[in-house]
């Protein structure tokens, strides 16, 4: 089977392995977390898989694990703002990721940008979001982003590396996106209710 | 001195499956904006991106992020 093939035979499995995830954990979020952990460890032990069994049972058994894992892990404090402000190298311990390199928080739905770029409130969050970034990150990420300066510009203007370019703007983007889901988006469905 | 010489099958069979993890796939996300990525770079993001939808999100945001920027500028 190549990879491709593989890759359509376990995702066919997916509402399968979600069903019986929600059962055990009572917990829809944490069962596709544990369903994509389930996919993402199968794909990777590809060779394990010898067939002697079929896939949905092998499946089966990497999931079990899986939610055993997550039963324990449950206890999870949320990630606070001010972690995210260090100027730290990026290998360092990362609160948005768990150890294996998972997303601890899952990102969210954010619908369609046309929906809240008409309101005036959401570039008065994602202002304040941006004047809450480290000084240095808020002004390369202007330079790419609202001058459209390409990188190699960027770089030769502040004489840093491309390689430290995108550590800044990786940064820059994964704090701006945390700070609208908890200033924008978490509220969003608020918001639509109100008359 | 160590000739190069190309890579043993098993090794290459190694890099070309390798799969990345949604923190490797994030950081491929936010380069992809600002550059192309290199061939084995792509590969492995699209093999991870057709089976996370946690990836698929976030790479949506980062467009959503760069359009509401462009229209600060406007």
């Amino acid at each position: 089977m190549d990879a491709a093939a593989f890759v359509a035979e376990l995702d066919a499995h997916r509402r399968y392995l979600l069903r019986v995830a929600r059962l055990q954990l009572r917990d829809a979020e944490l069962a596709e977390d544990v369903v994509q952990d389930t996919l993402l460890a199968a794909l990777k032990a590809r060779d394990g898989y010898t067939g002697a069994s079929t896939v949905k049972t092998w499946l089966t058994g990497i999931l079990k694990h899986k939610i055993v894992d997550a039963i324990r892990a449950r206890q999870r404090a949320p990630v606070p703002m001010a972690q995210l402000d260090e100027e730290t190298d990026l290998d360092d311990f990362d609160p948005l990721f768990k150890e294996n390199g998972a997303w601890a928080a899952r990102p969210g739905d954010w619908g369609d940008p046309e929906a809240a770029l008409n309101r005036r409130q959401f570039f008065d969050v994602m202002e304040l979001c941006l004047d809450q970034l480290p000084a240095k990150t808020a002004r390369v990420f202007i330079m790419r982003e609202v001058m459209d300066l390409d990188t190699a510009e960027i770089c030769k203007e502040l004489s840093i590396t491309a390689n430290n370019l995108w550590v800044i703007l990786y940064r820059a983007r994964m704090a701006l996106r945390v700070c609208l889901e908890q200033k924008w988006f978490a509220g969003a469905a608020e918001r639509s209710a109100a008359p | 001195m160590s000739a190069r010489r190309t890579p043993s099958f098993p090794a290459m069979w190694h890099r070309l499956t390798h799969v990345i993890s949604c923190k490797e796939a994030s950081r491929l996300l936010s380069q992809s904006q600002d550059g192309p990525l290199g061939w084995l770079e792509r590969a492995r993001l699209r093999a991870h991106l057709a089976l996370c939808q946690m990836c698929t999100r976030f790479a949506a945001q980062l467009r959503y992020m760069r359009t509401a920027m462009h229209r600060l500028r406007d």
